[in-house]
């Protein structure tokens, strides 16, 4: 390449570059400053002087009920999310990859959710989970309940205060929206990933006399692990982020039982004024996000 | 097993999870279809008696102004941030330079970090700059954390491009620009259908950005005003999944009609082209 080449393209890349390192970087440092600062009312702020305050805020997060309340969700809904969006995918994909006539069809209703916004989802789910007055004048899935006789399994969902432990029960339905959106995105994943086995290894295998269900065990999904390890780390960074869904489909709920880091976030900064405390869980948010996805976008390009 | 009985369990099962994706449609369609003396809690289930637009025509209403905003906000910052994602995956790609991976890493961990991070600054920017609750506002945030996502679909494009291709083109004389126009940018179409599909689609379905740039109801986007319609003193069921269905619609028509593209942008967002 020529030099006269490179300069340019140098010229040409370096507006995004800028770009990113201000509106990321710059402001990820910005953010931070504010998380130390004490910038947690509108006065101080508007006066804008800066006061140091050290790790002040991020102490009082952790003391903070609601702030442990919104971690101890975001673990579980995490982990019912991951699992649950994994392990449906992964059977939508064995089920459509054996190509039974109309498998297109049927991937095509699989993944639309993925087209739909998490509002959209958010709306629609919390229409359909809406317990209503329960046992009078039930809604949504306990009305359908109710249709067949099972009246006794009519419960409060998303807005219930029951708990094992840590573990609010109001997660369960918001975790079945966002595995309803995101489960057909896993499947075209394991899709590609199936698709991209050698079919020699496949061949041999059958040779050796393996049954379908050896077969699965043994060789497709020993095959699969580099997809289900980008699964995990997809869906990993998007369930720490989750924010709209919950925004649209239930809130806080009652005593915080669906709360996120996202939303006390947000109510915080935008709605009580509090900059310094809602910078320091987006602080926390962000680091959360990194030690997810640093590794992997470092092993990512150690291949190239 | 025999391979009859193979199948027949394999489409019982397409089947039945069809139902678990298909119940929001379901929901969706036979709410708001009724009219506004049908639409009770205790009829959720059932078809309407008679289709009724009412609840259309009402959503159609309160949302036209946000569909619009939507609109002017998701085409241009889709056109800009495509053209500038396919310039910069060829420098990344092709022309390259010192340390042009590590920088092309560096930005690309743009794209997964949560936008809370950066909301509050880039609200005073906006405000310093005098665009804050605008539609520019949100065009340049979209152009702008867009970057990284439409860079790195162009660049694995252009990485299977062979190289000799572009070299050829440099010995013939073509600088920087020509070799782009002329060798680059024609076979370029299958790339850019998908970044703009991905790029349409997530700006669209946008929230954060949305409801914290934009303050005023009438510069809304219409996912905002779609959750603020479920805010409203009564709800109106059959309006709210009307609503739904119209902030929906434009995305899943793309997605209905350029499904192909669409999977293609959502494996590419796994960052291994």
């Amino acid at each position: 390449m020529r030099k006269k080449t490179k300069i340019i393209g140098i010229f040409i890349v370096l507006p995004s570059i800028v770009a990113i390192a201000i509106f990321v970087y710059g402001f990820i440092s910005w953010t931070f400053r504010v998380s130390t600062s004490d910038w947690n009312s509108f006065s101080k702020l508007a006066r804008g002087m800066y006061r140091f305050v050290g790790f002040r805020n991020y102490e009082r997060l952790f003391m903070d009920k609601r702030f442990i309340t919104d971690l101890w969700n975001l673990l579980f809904f995490t982990l019912m999310f991951m699992f649950g969006s994994i392990a449906l995918g992964l059977i939508l994909a064995l089920l459509v990859d054996k190509g039974v006539k109309g498998s297109r069809v049927f991937q095509t209703i699989f993944l639309y959710p993925m087209a739909v916004a998490f509002v959209v989802t958010g709306t629609v789910w919390g229409w359909i989970f809406n317990p209503g007055i329960i046992p009078d004048s039930p809604s949504g899935i306990n009305l359908l309940m109710k249709g067949l006789g099972f009246e006794s399994l009519m419960w409060k969902w998303y807005i219930s205060t029951e708990h094992i432990g840590p573990f609010n029960l109001a997660l369960i339905p918001v975790a079945i929206a966002a595995i309803w959106q995101m489960s057909g995105y896993v499947m075209a994943l394991y899709l590609a990933g199936l698709r991209s086995i050698p079919q020699s290894i496949i061949e041999a295998a059958k040779v050796d006399g393996a049954s379908s269900w050896k077969m699965f065990w043994k060789v497709k999904i020993p095959m699969l692990k580099p997809v289900t390890l980008s699964a995990m780390i997809i869906l990993g960074h998007i369930s720490l982020k989750v924010f709209d869904l919950i925004y649209a489909m239930t809130g806080s709920g009652p005593n915080n039982v669906t709360d996120m880091p996202a939303i006390y976030m947000f109510e915080l900064t935008f709605r009580s004024n509090k900059y310094a405390l809602g910078s320091a869980i987006s602080i926390l948010m962000l680091l959360a996000v990194a030690i997810v996805i640093v590794p992997y976008l470092v092993s990512a390009f150690k291949k190239e | 097993m025999s391979k009859k009985a193979d199948i027949v369990i394999t489409y019982i099962l397409l089947v039945l999870f069809s139902v678990f994706f298909l119940t929001p449609i379901y929901v969706l369609l036979a709410t708001s279809l009724k009219s506004f003396k049908e639409v009770s809690i205790s009829a959720m289930w059932k078809l309407p008696s008679r289709p009724s637009f009412e609840g259309f025509v009402e959503a159609f209403n309160k949302l036209k102004m946000n569909l619009k905003n939507s609109f002017l906000m998701v085409i241009p910052a889709t056109v800009i941030s495509s053209f500038l994602g396919s310039i910069n995956g060829y420098v990344f790609s092709k022309v390259k330079f010192k340390w042009s991976n590590l920088i092309f890493a560096i930005i690309l961990f743009g794209m997964f970090i949560p936008y809370q991070s950066i909301l509050f600054p880039l609200i005073r920017f906006l405000q310093s700059i005098k665009l804050y609750g605008t539609i520019p506002g949100l065009v340049i945030t979209h152009v702008i954390y867009g970057i990284p996502i439409t860079t790195l679909i162009f660049r694995n494009y252009y990485m299977e491009v062979p190289d000799e291709l572009v070299e050829a083109a440099n010995i013939d004389g073509a600088g920087f620009f020509k070799t782009y126009w002329k060798i680059l940018l024609p076979i370029s179409i299958p790339a850019f259908v998908v970044v703009v599909i991905w790029q349409f689609t997530s700006i669209w379905n946008e929230f954060l950005f949305a409801v914290t740039i934009t303050n005023d109801p009438t510069k809304q986007p219409v996912t905002v005003a779609l959750v603020n319609l479920a805010g409203s003193q009564v709800v109106q069921w059959n309006v709210q999944m009307a609503g739904a269905i119209l902030t929906a619609l434009p995305t899943l028509i793309v997605y209905i009609f350029l499904g192909k593209y669409f999977i293609r942008g959502l494996l590419a967002g796994s960052v291994k082209g």
